[in-house]
């Protein structure tokens, strides 16, 4: 390499050939940059992406080979709980066939795995850059005005690209009945649509927050209020599919009717958050975002001295978030409640199954909607247990163990948080769902059944807090690992079933041990199990954190 | 304190504590004793035995460059990093074990101070100030007042500086009886930088124990009643600035009215450069005396002598350092690796 450069005469240092002066100036060196500092991270999120859509795909032909198998999938998917879960009702309609099957129960749970692959690269390139002042040392250099959302855009969008066409190509080569090429050509875009639209929400939302944690927890929001609409909205009242971007690209209806006019609406959301990023980037200082900063307090109140007080402080914007999004989930998902009884009337089939099983068709999808709520807050509960680990790695933890707060007391008290908080906001959702619900279903009883059933769940929260924490303990530096609880208990609940995974597979997520109340009757056993090996690793956790050396800066 | 005083034992295998250096380690009333510390990050040997003794009520120099070890030095005594060998104590008491108790005695300012975004700077100053047990009211009103904090503004919106004042008024506002600095003044102004030199002057005057992690030199020649000098990961000179300078060479500057050639061949003599009547030489300091006769037989016409200054003595110690990097970097292309920085003698071992 040094040959070829010695070789070449130095070109001449200037603005000819990048301009200066241009806004965009120094984007293909940013994004040669990023694309470098991400080349283990993208890798990872797209071969994951794309091996769980290729294997849950060409698992069909030996989960559902027979016709009948297919019918009876698209029978019970009928119902409220698997529209939720799946998408529109359309791609029912036809014979259930493998493309249909993959239009029908992939796109959902690809939209939001895109959203957050997508939406997470953005903030890391734009707003992460922006408040460690990393920026500010590039943008002194021949670095233009909107370089960094442009490379961070880009970024965003070859990874999208790059899954798309992965999956457009592989698919099309599966040869399964109804899998068209066509039709994969379509699936491929409508990954890169969804992905495209979340990278574009995203580069608004850095625009208004200077925090990077605010401005993903923002764009996340929309993520999840996409996902919440489209199952609302399959379920109910269509128009709230139609706010989705998730919803967009379900009604491609891909494999069924193959068509590419929703990815329009993609388009067209993409273009307008883009120009608006740019209008509100040109409208504030690198580093800050839309307001300007407030004075605040100064003095700190009681309650911010002690250490769970100070602990619920740091943690409470990321709490009441949290708050809003299980509230909104539950009672949307509250509100279709009642359509889970005109469906049953509809449907001779389905009811037939649900007698078989003993169980109440509203009480069966209340089962589903309290797991998906309980993942998202587990997705909280992560997040408050590793708050430790971002003071720690900040710098910020050290002077406070240079104080008389012991460390046992300071984890203990962020782990409160997680704790107390994780369940507070399951019991939130429960409530939410129960008021909404028994409003929907005109049944009294579901107003107190719901919260206590959503209780169930906290046990299974409380094992996901241990993990993060015992990981923190030991190994602060894989603290990440602690993602996986939830994004497995949202694999196992959304695919589970459906790919027909092996029990002792599905034992592996916490979720899975919580009896599907109101469907079930509540067994104990499991949730003292539970709560039992969560305070084990709670205390291994501490144990290791007390042993090992505080890392710095 | 009991548990404290019965559990002075050493944080890991290996200790070299014995009956027999218990002498050299200190008195029991030292603020701070340390002896044999070493601490490894994976390959790298961040302390290699290092000494380290702070009397009660002094301001104690640590210095050195960056990366000597003055930072790992002082995350150990905080008991936040977990010695591999060596004993430590501080006020009596053991930096790990005893973290908790320890700390509510005294205070600490990092040399990179990172605050929370969303509080203010008001809020930081008592949070750290009542999770170590409490702070004084009107301490805290008049730093605040002398250091000229804004403590309404948010954490994120303030510059380094400002950020080391919070640290530094939410220490200093304690009645810590020990205050460990880490490079307490990067990024303050002069200005600041004098009133933090007052703040420290009236500390020592109520009888607390400072140790100053520094590479101002003059801050420390102003502040510290003793010095220790760290270089990779040891100790090598400790002692007040006069006694360290007894142990270097004075620098004379001179005019003769003859030649002052003949000067080279006298014991102690160095650096000698004469030009015409001028005559340039550094002295060990005891061939002081038989310099200055020598000088003066041959008929002095003036004469500039001036101690060593700190600069000096870090020089010394690091002088050799530069030459054998600039060396390193001529003969081989590798850089040189922890094994044989560690193997090397420093070059104060003979001066001591």
């Amino acid at each position: 390499m040094s040959i070829a450069t010695a070789r070449r005469p130095a070109p001449p240092a200037g603005p000819a050939a990048t301009g200066r002066g241009h806004p965009l100036a120094g984007t293909g060196t940013l994004l040669r940059f990023s694309l470098r500092r991400d080349r283990v991270r993208l890798p990872v999120w797209i071969a994951a992406l794309y091996l769980t859509t290729v294997s849950t795909v060409s698992g069909f032909s030996g989960q559902y080979g027979t016709a009948e198998d297919r019918a009876e999938l698209a029978d019970t998917l009928s119902g409220p709980a698997g529209l939720a879960m799946s998408g529109p009702e359309h791609y029912l309609d036809g014979g259930y066939d493998y493309g249909a099957m993959t239009g029908h129960q992939l796109i959902g749970f690809m939209g939001v795995a895109v959203g957050l692959m997508s939406v997470l690269t953005v903030v890391r390139h734009s707003r992460t850059e922006e408040e460690t002042g990393r920026a500010e040392l590039l943008r002194a250099s021949v670095v233009g005005r909107h370089a960094h959302l442009a490379a961070a855009l880009a970024v965003a969008a070859l990874a999208n690209l790059a899954l798309g066409l992965l999956l457009a190509g592989t698919l099309a080569g599966l040869g399964m009945a109804g899998v068209t090429g066509a039709g994969s050509l379509l699936y491929g875009a409508t990954s890169l649509g969804i992905g495209l639209s979340f990278a574009a929400i995203a580069a608004v939302t850095v625009q208004i927050t200077p925090f990077s944690r605010g401005a993903s927890g923002l764009a996340l929001t929309a993520v999840g209020t996409a996902y919440a609409l489209r199952a609302v909205g399959d379920v109910g009242p269509d128009a709230l599919s139609w706010l989705s971007p998730i919803g967009w690209a379900q009604r491609c209806y891909v494999y069924v009717d193959d068509r590419w006019w929703p990815l329009g609406l993609h388009l067209l959301l993409v273009l307008g958050c883009c120009a608006a990023a740019l209008a509100l980037s040109a409208r504030r200082d690198v580093g800050a975002g839309l307001r300007p900063p407030r004075p605040g307090r100064p003095a700190a109140s009681t309650a911010l001295s002690r250490p769970a007080g100070f602990a619920f402080r740091l943690q409470r914007g990321v709490l009441a978030g949290f708050a809003a999004g299980a509230l909104l989930f539950s009672l949307m998902y509250g509100s279709i409640l009642g359509e889970a009884e005109d469906l049953l009337q509809d449907n001779e089939e389905l009811r037939r199954l649900v007698e078989e099983l003993g169980g109440d068709l509203v009480e069966s999808f209340a089962s589903v909607a309290m797991s998906v709520l309980a993942i998202l807050v587990a997705c909280h509960v992560v997040m408050a247990t590793l708050r430790p680990r971002a003071e720690e790695s900040a710098g910020r933890a050290e002077p406070v163990l240079a104080t008389g707060l012991s460390r046992t007391r300071w984890l203990g008290s962020h782990l409160a948080v997680a704790l107390a908080g994780g369940t507070a906001l399951m019991l939130l959702a429960g409530f939410g769902f129960g008021a909404s619900g028994a409003a929907s279903a005109d049944d009294g009883a579901l107003l107190w059944k719901l919260p206590l059933s959503s209780l169930a769940y906290a046990p299974a929260l409380w094992v996901t807090a241990g993990v993060a924490v015992a990981l923190y303990g030991w190994f602060p530096r894989a603290t990440a690992a602690a993602w996986v609880v939830p994004a497995y208990a949202f694999f196992t609940v959304y695919l589970g079933e459906l790919i027909a995974l092996p029990d002792w597979l599905s034992d592996l997520s916490p979720v899975g041990h919580v009896p599907q109340v109101p469907a079930a009757d509540l067994a104990w056993t499991p949730l003292l199990v539970m709560t039992a090996l969560a305070a084990a690793l709670i205390w291994l956790g501490l144990a290791g954190f007390r042993r090992r050396d505080l890392e710095s800066k | 304190m009991t548990k404290a005083s019965n559990a002075g034992t050493s944080p890991g295998p290996g200790s070299p504590e014995s009956p027999g250096n218990a002498g050299e380690t200190g008195d029991p009333g030292d603020a701070i004793s340390v002896s044999g510390l070493v601490k490894t990050f994976g390959r790298t040997r961040a302390l290699d035995g290092l000494d380290l003794r702070v009397a009660r009520g002094e301001v104690h120099g640590f210095l050195g460059p960056n990366g000597a070890g003055k930072s790992t030095t002082l995350r150990v005594l905080l008991g936040l990093l977990r010695a591999d060998s060596g004993t430590a104590r501080v006020l009596g008491g053991d930096p790990w074990h005893d973290a908790v108790e320890l700390h509510r005695r005294l205070a600490y300012v990092p040399g990179d101070v990172e605050l929370w975004p969303n509080l203010t700077g008001g809020e930081a100053v008592d949070l750290l100030g009542r999770l170590r047990g409490g702070l004084d009211g009107s301490r805290r009103a008049d730093l605040v007042e002398r250091f000229g904090l804004d403590p309404t503004k948010k954490g994120r919106t303030y510059s380094k500086g400002n950020r080391q004042k919070v640290a530094i008024v939410a220490a200093l506002a304690s009645h810590a009886e020990l205050l460990l600095l880490d490079e307490p003044t990067s990024g303050l102004d002069p200005l600041m930088e004098v009133v933090f030199q007052d703040v420290i002057d009236e500390a020592k005057a109520e009888g607390r124990t400072v140790l100053l992690s520094s590479h101002i030199l003059a801050q420390v020649e102003k502040l510290c009643d003793r010095v220790s000098i760290v270089r990779l990961g040891r100790v090598v000179q400790s002692g007040t600035l006069s006694e360290m300078r007894h142990l270097t060479r004075t620098t004379i500057e001179a005019e003769t009215s003859r030649p002052a050639g003949t000067l080279a061949g006298l014991p102690g003599v160095h650096d000698l450069r004469a030009e015409g009547s001028h005559v340039h030489l550094t002295v060990d300091g005891g061939s002081l005396d038989e310099a200055i006769r020598a000088l003066s037989a041959l008929g002095l016409r003036s004469l500039v002598s001036h101690p060593p200054t700190l600069e000096e003595l870090m020089l010394r110690h690091y002088g050799d350092e530069l030459g054998e990097e600039r060396g390193n970097h001529q003969a081989h292309a590798s850089p040189t690796t922890p094994g044989n920085r560690g193997g090397r003698a420093p070059r104060s071992e003979a001066a001591r």
